[in-house]
């Protein structure tokens, strides 16, 4: 099913959470909505959900315009930050609700409904526990029952709600892995909200990255780490060192850095993600780093450094690249590439 | 000496405060107690039974159990209706609301039935029209239900209120994304977690019904056999300086109120084991 969002609008009492949103979700899609608390991720969300309306703008299913239609009648799965398991009633109960709250004409029969609990409940890899109850899982058990609970009304579209923010990290990575094992057995469009760029990159086909309140890219995790399309993007996804300067001559000079630049001269704001660092052979033009840290973590270097007028730089160099970097020595780096923007007023 | 660590105090201090503790105890709720049943059973168990069997006590109790078999209910539907607007939802005057719920323990019951009567009473805004229409509610059956309605009012609600707004709105929002409508989720989701504290408020709503005295004072009229519950009963018993009668019936109202303890803390032994599978 594709999901279209057309230029909705959302204001909450004091501030704007969204201003003219729109985005298209293809079929069978594993979508993130990333940004910063506050970017109004989570309102987006539920409003595809139908947990909350907005004030302008559609949400169509399949050109179906769904915007003010109830969630029970848009067969979407939600799963929710705290997983909003019903505490009074047995995991397996919890998986059947969606079925059993059915009216009587498309009510499967008992036997089918805990068939299917059961294929849900191993799709999630809970078989057997069925008869527990919320408060004698684990976290990370919870959330799978939250998803299966979810699945079970076989929805057109699964929505999660910071799927493993309660979560500690590793849980986290493997629950990671099943969410995308569970996304490619059952092929069903997903949407998930995060804060965490790490985990938006690693899940994702396509990473739509919101701050106050609008949608500052969409594209895959590739496009949007090689091509931030605003400083915004580029300091919230993936590490970058940031720089205030102006362009004059071909060159981006900020203090004492300064680096061969392509854009037209004026005002911008600079940024070189740490392996874009490179040693600056000969007299070639660059700028000197104190080295104060070198941390040697497997094919990678990372160096924590200064600049001559005492700014904070991360770098990180290819093992083969640089033989012996020792702390308090000082080095020549230029930036083989940089992401330059103009400054926000 | 055993060793002591900060939160232990000496054997003596907590001697001295456990032993105040008992002694105001005993002194303020025990010894009250046992002297009314002291005092009804003070010529043998014969004279208190008939001092209940009496026509008029029997009228007084059957009007407490009426009483309080209409305010409850209907203070269970209008509190859990209360608690769930509240609590799972937003909109404007909802503090007015509260405060409103809050208003007939912040009244004095005195003031509670003097309004009845302001409004029901002969005199009052719909008095006249009342006696036009030949319908009876000041010095009646109903004046005492509405006046015992009012002061029980917030029992329900209040302990509702905070139980729902801690289990917040993502549970009733799950059951609605999975295709539940509104009732659907009210009835399978709602009320089952909220079963315990609800019964918990019934029986002190339930407690304080029949136990209600000011209010219902001032609507009644105290026409023996008539619009006297149990609390009246005992207070004009008494005034006739019948006591074996005023604290037989009393000792009665005792009974039920020892019943709503039991009751209660049946509920409260049995509601961890529950509450650990349920939460």
């Amino acid at each position: 099913m594709t999901i279209s969002i057309r230029a909705v609008e959302k204001q909450f009492a004091r501030y704007p959470a969204l201003r003219g949103v729109s985005l298209d979700i293809e079929p069978g899609e594993l979508l993130a909505l990333l940004g910063p608390s506050g970017s109004g991720k989570t309102t987006l969300l539920r409003i595809i959900a139908g947990l909350e309306f907005p004030e302008a703008g559609q949400v169509l299913f399949d050109q179906r315009d769904v915007t003010f239609a109830s969630a029970a009648a848009r067969q979407v799965g939600f799963v929710f930050q705290q997983y909003a398991l019903f505490r009074h009633m047995t995991v397996a109960k919890n998986v059947a609700f969606g079925l059993d709250v059915r009216k009587a004409a498309t009510k499967p029969a008992r036997a089918e409904i805990s068939r299917r609990v059961d294929v849900l409940l191993g799709l999630v890899e809970l078989g057997g526990l069925g008869g527990r109850y919320p408060s004698q899982l684990s976290g990370g058990q919870r959330q799978r029952v939250a998803l299966a609970r979810a699945l079970a009304v076989s929805p057109e579209v699964l929505l999660l709600d910071e799927p493993f923010g309660a979560l500690d990290a590793t849980v986290r990575k493997s629950l990671r892995k099943e969410l995308r094992r569970i996304h490619n057995a059952t092929g069903v469009t997903t949407i998930f909200v995060t804060h965490d760029q790490e985990e938006a990159l690693d899940l994702a086909d396509r990473v739509a990255i919101l701050n106050l309140g609008q949608i500052e890219q969409v594209g895959t995790p590739a496009e949007v780490y090689d091509n931030p399309a605003s400083a915004f993007v580029c300091g919230f996804v993936g590490e970058a060192n940031r720089f205030e300067g102006h362009v004059e001559n071909g060159r981006f000079v900020s203090g004492a850095v300064s680096f061969p630049a392509t854009t037209a001269s004026g005002p911008k704001l600079g940024f070189v993600r740490p392996h874009d660092l490179t040693l600056s052979v000969g007299e070639e033009a660059g700028f000197d780093l104190h080295i104060d840290r070198v941390i040697a973590q497997g094919p990678v270097i990372q160096v924590e450094a200064k600049t001559t007028d005492h700014r904070r730089i991360d770098a990180a160099f290819a093992r083969q690249d640089v033989a012996s970097l020792t702390a308090g020595t000082t080095i020549r780096v230029t930036a083989r590439k940089a992401h330059l923007f103009d400054p926000v007023a | 000496m055993s060793p002591q660590n900060s939160t232990q105090d000496p054997l003596w201090v907590k001697a001295l405060v456990l032993s105040l503790v008992a002694a105001f105890l005993v002194l303020v709720l025990i010894l009250p107690l046992v002297s009314v049943f002291a005092e009804a059973l003070r010529r043998g168990i014969d004279p208190a039974l008939e001092a209940i069997a009496n026509p008029d006590a029997l009228a007084a109790i059957k009007l407490t159990l009426l009483t309080a078999a209409i305010a409850v209910p209907f203070n269970i539907v209008f509190g859990v209706c209360a608690a769930w607007a509240v609590a799972k939802h937003d909109f404007a005057g909802k503090s007015l609301l509260i405060s409103l719920i809050d208003l007939p323990f912040s009244v004095s019951p005195v003031v509670a039935g003097l309004i009845y009567v302001l409004i029901f009473g002969a005199h009052g805004w719909f008095g006249s029209w009342l006696i036009d229409h030949d319908i009876r509610i000041i010095f009646a059956v109903p004046g005492i239900i509405l006046a015992t309605i009012f002061v029980t009012f917030p029992f329900v609600a209040r302990e509702l209120i905070p139980l729902m707004q801690e289990q917040g709105v993502d549970e009733e929002e799950a059951a609605v994304s999975l295709g539940a409508n509104g009732l659907t989720a009210f009835f399978r989701v709602t009320t089952p977690n909220i079963r315990w504290g609800l019964l918990y408020g019934v029986l002190l709503c339930n407690a304080r019904a029949m136990g209600e005295f000011g209010a219902v004072s001032v609507v009644s009229g105290h026409i023996r056999g008539l619009t006297n519950t149990m609390p009246l009963h005992v207070e004009i018993l008494y005034n006739e300086y019948d006591f074996v009668g005023a604290f037989s019936v009393a000792a009665l109202l005792c009974l039920l109120s020892i019943l709503t303890l039991v009751l209660k803390g049946i509920l409260e032994v049995l509601q961890p084991q529950v509450g650990a599978r349920g939460h």
